[in-house]
């Protein structure tokens, strides 16, 4: 679904990424793990096409497609989503009229016909039960004077109604207590299928204890230093980081 | 200028016969003595410092003509808002027509020129005639003072409540190119009457002209008023509005101002709370393009206890448009109690296009709630970035963002045509 070959990015001169290689198939969740300022939140914003990262060498080939020429915009229409580590309030945006707008946008990429508000309506209803999440707070303008937790909810929420190819999820567990951990993982767990794929890119193991990785990742300095099962996750915790900077400084020097 | 003036001041001196010895012919002159000391605005007046009217029109008008107006016919059916469910009073070049004028009838509304009103109403004319606006010493509703020999005369009668708004449509027919005209009205709404006028000036040709308008309102104790402008001429349009509000105890004011077009436009809204208890909504929206030029003062003056005023501006500038906003607010020492709110926020969509904006407040009281605020910058670019990610184009994601950004405003208009008319224009301008 997803490849990903020697991928180097930087942001205001500075190089972050260094060439990061992972290949990602259909039904797999896999893990992004790495101390502090290694790139995490860098490559998750690349692939969403953030426009002040730079691509400076290297592919990403998204269900057989070139996305790193697709506009932002593009790439969620081609299945792509991202749920914000910091998801932004936007007062006075409906989220009924930002997710129908947003839909729409969607199948008239794929030349469907929009969805009428009967059936969006019962989506919504649907997807809201899925995911916890209040009416009230769908009633509201866009997270706006929403709580951390709301907005990570909302992130899934949208998720859910967007019904993505690949799913990344940037940091989504930072700052929730276990009840919200619990909440948003649930709303992951019963949105994964054979055909779609999630990254959940995290600081923290404890994410992984509700959402399952099937690889785990961890990126250091731009790159990805190892690679294992839901085991390595396990280390880590127990570990710290400290043990791969070594590892990976001492190869170094 | 001044001897081009003062020229043309007696030669209008002589056209009126005998009307040069009533009481608004002595107001006259008094305006004329303060503006042939000082004249238009100079480089350096700080009032217009951001806004050089006073050299552009003295280079472009010429102040010999003033009073010389061509007398058009026009054709209502090509006016915006013709058909609207309202009372129609049409005027052209800052002449009222009368035609149109002798059908409005309805209970407790008397709608007159302000020639008529100075033999039927002489009472209310010397009372407030010129009483607001010479006080202000504002150059240009001086020179309207001056100049202005017609106008609408519009009182509501105690507790009487309207039915329907009251529509000024003011339009340019520009024969005579680069004229100036005057257009000026009275308005008194006396205590307990509820009422809702709109002016609406638009232009038929994109000739260059100068309209130069001036409103007094009366608003007595215990009234209502809602008061929308919207300014949609020509973009070779030069237009300065002087609106002055005195309003008395208990009295409820809404003000709405709406700029889409225009070359250069300047309004001076004054607002006096001369009693207690006063509730004073002032809601601005502009949305300028190409070199539009559109410049906002405000005024509100806390003058007694318990009083409430609000205001609300915003703009969205593109290309390489100018916008000004300068809010000022006293607060008097017997004004205690006083809630006083203003907030300007811009979007500059361009980096050509620039905003001057500046609260100005000034408070002598020790109790009372005062905020301001202005901010100005371009579309938040996270926020587009969210919108878009998740699969909102570029161009929609703006325009739901500039939406946003207008809504508020809009959704304060209480008369359905007009709030469906510059929403509608907001779509076009804005997707």
């Amino acid at each position: 679904m997803l490849k990903i070959k020697n991928l180097h990015a930087s942001v205001a001169g500075q190089q972050i990424l260094k060439g990061i290689n992972l290949e990602i198939k259909a039904g797999e969740v896999h893990a992004i793990m790495g101390p502090n300022g290694s790139g995490k939140s860098t490559l998750a914003s690349v692939l969403a096409g953030r426009e002040e990262y730079e691509v400076t060498e290297g592919e990403v080939e998204f269900l057989g497609k070139n996305i790193l020429d697709l506009s932002p915009e593009d790439r969620a229409r081609e299945g792509l989503f991202l749920a914000f580590q910091y998801p932004v309030e936007i007062p006075g945006v409906s989220s009924n009229n930002f997710l129908r707008t947003a839909l729409n946008q969607i199948r008239q990429y794929k030349g469907l016909e929009p969805m009428d508000a009967v059936h969006f309506l019962k989506r919504m209803k649907e997807k809201m039960s899925l995911v916890e999440i209040d009416q009230k707070l769908i009633n509201r303008s866009l997270n706006e004077g929403f709580s951390g937790g709301e907005k990570k909810r909302n992130e899934i929420f949208q998720m859910a109604m967007l019904e993505p190819k690949l799913a990344i999820l940037d940091e989504t567990d930072s700052g929730l207590d276990i009840d919200a951990l619990r909440i948003v993982a649930n709303g992951v767990n019963k949105l994964k299928s054979k055909d779609n794929a999630t990254i959940v890119v995290t600081h923290y193991q404890r994410l992984l204890d509700y959402i399952v990785p099937d690889f785990v990742h961890v990126l250091y300095k731009g790159r990805i230093v190892k690679s294992g099962d839901k085991s390595l996750a396990m280390e880590l915790e127990d570990k710290g980081y400290d043990w791969i900077k070594v590892d990976v400084d001492g190869v170094v020097s | 200028m001044i001897d081009q003036l003062i020229d043309s001041f007696k030669k209008f001196e002589l056209q009126l016969n005998g009307a040069s010895k009533n009481s608004w012919h002595q107001i006259r002159k008094k305006a004329m003595e303060s503006f042939s000391e000082k004249g238009l605005p100079k480089a350096k007046n700080e009032e217009y410092r951001y806004t050089q009217l006073g050299r552009i029109l003295d280079k472009k008008f010429q102040f010999s003509d003033l009073s010389m107006v061509g007398r058009d016919s026009i054709h209502g059916e090509n006016i915006l808002f013709h058909d609207a469910d309202a009372y129609h009073i049409y005027i052209n070049n800052g002449i009222v027509d009368k035609e149109i004028n002798s059908s409005l009838i309805a209970n407790g509304l008397i709608i007159l020129t302000l020639q008529e009103a100075l033999g039927k109403y002489p009472k209310d004319i010397e009372a407030h005639l010129g009483n607001y606006s010479n006080k202000n010493n504002d150059a240009f509703a001086e020179l309207n003072t001056i100049f202005s020999y017609e106008g609408v005369f519009i009182k509501v009668e105690k507790n009487a409540n309207i039915d329907k708004p009251i529509l000024l449509h003011y339009s340019g027919t520009d024969h005579l190119n680069q004229s100036i005209y005057q257009s000026r009205n009275l308005i008194i709404v006396e205590s307990g009457a509820q009422v809702e006028i709109i002016e609406s000036y638009s232009s038929f040709e994109k000739e260059e002209y100068f309209s130069n308008h001036v409103s007094e309102i009366v608003v007595e104790a215990n009234a209502h008023f809602n008061y929308y402008k919207l300014q949609n001429q020509s973009n070779k349009t030069y237009h300065v509005d002087n609106t002055y509000i005195a309003q008395e105890k208990d009295s409820v004011v809404t003000s709405y101002i709406f700029t889409l077009e225009g070359k250069i436009i300047r309004n001076n809204l004054n607002f006096a709370l001369e009693d207690q208890n006063c509730e004073t909504h002032l809601f601005g929206l502009y949305v300028a393009h190409g070199d539009n030029h559109i410049d906002n003062h405000t005024v509100v003056n806390h003058k007694f206890a318990n009083c409430f005023s609000n205001q609300i501006y915003k703009g969205i500038l593109d290309d390489t448009a100018k916008a000004v906003f300068n809010g000022k607010i006293f607060v008097q020492p017997d004004a205690q109690k006083t809630n006083a709110f203003q907030s300007n926020k811009n979007i500059l969509l361009t980096d050509t296009a620039s905003m001057n904006s500046k609260p100005q407040l000034e408070i002598w009281a020790d109790d009372v709630k005062c905020s301001h605020g202005c901010t100005t910058g371009q579309l938040d670019e996270e926020q587009l970035f969210y919108l878009r990610s998740r699969g909102i184009s570029k161009s929609s994601a703006r325009g739901m963002l500039l939406h946003a950004f207008v809504d508020d405003v809009l959704d304060k208009i209480k008369i359905d045509f007009l709030h469906d008319f510059v929403a509608n224009e907001m779509n076009n301008r804005l997707d």
